[in-house]
């Protein structure tokens, strides 16, 4: 049944597998490492096997207070995430109908996306600063700041979110049949329902996946954070002050632990994304039949 | 254009109101164009204030004064005199800030030629040797994945194996190809192009791939029955018909390298300069208006990359 396989399957199949070698090697390397016996250095080879640096991380004798920065990224990560669906889906759901300003969002959207993070954090630092002058000179003296993580941290993360959320948007709806809804409304459904019952269940799975990306885009973001996260610190800007300092494994035990948290979201996610286009096909509901 | 659109929204509502006539009436039905505004809305807000007046800002800073600690709300042209410091004196020496550009151009075009090369084929074989839907979705997941874990500990996954004492190094001194340890492989050009080639690829091999899946196999078997050599198919049919992919793709990277500060400072080991670096530099001698200044330079550069870039493909027509 099957053809022969030309040869340049074969070279491009080890290209790829060098490529995803490339990609995965190094991590799997740190990850290993985190698990250095207590006397190990930061290479190989390992000196025993130990989960001693990663239990220092969690008394919080080692290098920083792991839980504050800890809290304050998942804390910030969920909003993101929640925010980015909510207003990726809304938005996704105007783009279907044409409406003025639809081509100043589209481009300002782009253009958050492409103009170099630095730019967009120093711009917000410097919004905020000058709001704070402001505050301070007209209302009150005392005031500190405004920036923090929840104002300008979490606008800061929106710019890199929601860019992302619009384009998965964007592709969501190129495949998805209007006609769907309409039968809805035909059959008596407000567009509320329409949107509850019909529109919501199919394009389900690729809202989550809009959630995973902005779960974690905002977990790993450090460009954005930079400038505009105010006094405190999230895990990756923690973890990059390390990399000039560092001296023993203790930095590879924290980047396992982000990472840790990343791929149980990442799990999280697709399960669930695989499990409802599972339910979906099961439950022989011909919602989804259009879509092929 | 516009008229058809207000003949439309003039017609739509009529008609959905027409159908709530019959269930138990409610308040009246929302305009279509405010209930867009409703849904759009929110998204524009959070564009205008924590991206477009964020941008505003920048150029109105740049031209501001400043002091040791402070800023002053009055016109200079200081962050700029500063930052062009000693150019036209030292000709025909180049000075410090076009040093510092042509060395971040350097390394985005090494960047640039090597996330594209690799990002070509893998989404190459990723669209056109991969057959079987899940083959294909299971392996873009696998090219996926490490965009959703940490740059950071991307790059810092280099340091065991590039160090002095790294895999590389202890491994090429066993084999006795080397007596003393290579010391530019970590912590120098070579690194931080590597750290970001490791990076971005991703970025390449995503719009790449996205373009070759939509190309009619058809077309590629005309080509060959044409009589067309595969060298000649790839660079007559698929290669252009994957511009637009390129071209985004290219544009990512791009933008990404230009701006970036941590990936040369964490693998350069700080000591590489680049326009990103300048930026984060004086935001840290707390000089915003030159920082600004610097901010609007690369924004015009990056704008002016692109730009010429769009000239090769019409993006808003493939998009």
């Amino acid at each position: 049944m099957k053809e022969g396989r030309p040869r340049s399957f074969y070279v491009l199949a080890i290209f790829f597998a060098a490529y995803v070698l490339f990609l995965y090697g190094p991590m799997i390397a740190i990850y290993v490492l985190s698990f250095q016996g207590p006397q190990g250095g930061l290479t190989f080879p390992m000196n025993g096997v130990s989960t001693y640096w990663l239990a220092k991380l969690f008394q919080g004798t080692g290098i920083i207070d792991l839980g504050a920065s800890f809290r304050r990224s998942l804390l910030l990560g969920v909003i993101v995430m929640a925010v980015t669906v909510v207003l990726s889906v809304a938005a996704g759901m105007a783009f279907r109908r044409k409406f003025r300003a639809q081509s100043i969002l589209f481009y300002s959207a782009i253009a958050s996306l492409i103009v170099p993070s630095i730019i967009t954090s120093l711009g917000i630092s410097l919004e905020f600063r000058i709001i704070d002058d402001l505050i301070k000179a007209h209302w009150n003296e005392n005031f500190e700041t405004s920036m923090g993580l929840l104002t300008s941290g979490l606008g800061a993360h929106l710019t890199w979110t929601l860019p992302f959320g619009l384009l998965i948007m964007f592709a969501i709806f190129n495949r998805f049949d209007p006609r769907l809804e309409e039968a809805a409304r035909d059959l008596g459904a407000t567009p509320w329902q329409a949107f509850r019952h019909v529109v919501l269940p199919i394009i389900l799975p690729s809202v989550i996946g809009i959630g995973l990306f902005g779960f974690t885009l905002s977990w790993d973001e450090l460009a954005r954070s930079s400038q505009a996260i105010g006094a405190v610190n999230t895990l990756p800007l923690d973890l990059q002050g390390l990399t000039t300092t560092v001296t023993n494994p203790d930095i590879y035990a924290l980047g396992t632990i982000i990472s840790a948290v990343s791929f149980a979201v990442i799990t999280l996610a697709l399960g669930t994304i695989h499990m409802l286009n599972k339910r979906q096909a099961a439950k022989g509901s011909d919602a989804g039949k259009g879509l092929v | 254009m516009d008229t058809s659109e207000d003949i439309l929204q003039q017609a739509s509502p009529d008609l959905v109101r027409g159908s709530d006539t019959a269930r138990p009436a409610k308040a009246a039905r929302l305009s279509p164009s405010f209930v867009s505004w409703l849904q759009a809305g929110p998204m524009m807000l959070v564009f205008l204030a924590f991206f477009l007046i964020p941008l505003v800002f920048v150029v109105i800073v740049s031209f501001w004064d400043y002091n040791e600690y402070q800023l002053l709300p009055a016109f200079s042209g200081r962050g700029y005199t500063d930052t062009f410091e000693g150019c036209i004196a030292q000709l025909p020496d180049l000075c410090t800030i076009a040093k510092t550009y042509l060395k971040t151009l350097k390394l985005c075009f090494l960047v640039w030629a090597i996330t594209l090369f690799i990002g070509f084929w893998v989404a190459y074989f990723l669209a056109f040797h991969v057959k079987s839907k899940t083959w294909q979705m299971g392996l873009s997941l696998l090219c996926t994945i490490p965009f959703w874990t940490s740059n950071v500990i991307r790059m810092i996954a280099w340091i065991p194996l590039l160090g002095r004492n790294g895999l590389v190094n202890s491994g090429l001194m066993k084999t006795g190809l080397i007596s003393q340890p290579l010391e530019w492989l970590l912590f120098s050009e070579f690194s931080v192009v590597l750290a970001l080639v490791h990076l971005f690829t991703f970025f390449m091999v995503v719009p790449i791939f996205n373009s070759m899946i939509r190309i009619d196999k058809s077309l590629i078997e005309a080509a060959y029955d044409a009589g067309a050599t595969g060298l000649q198919t790839l660079v007559n049919v698929i290669v252009p018909l994957a511009k637009p992919g390129i071209v985004i793709g290219s544009i990512f990277v791009i933008t990404i390298v230009m701006g970036d500060f941590i990936t040369i400072g964490v693998m350069g080991g700080q000591q590489i300069a680049a326009a990103g670096k300048i930026i984060e530099t004086r935001v840290n001698a707390l000089q915003f208006p030159a920082a600004a200044a610097n901010a609007v330079i690369l924004l015009v550069i990056t704008f002016l990359i692109i730009t010429m870039m769009s000239r090769i493909v019409d993006i808003k027509k493939e998009l």
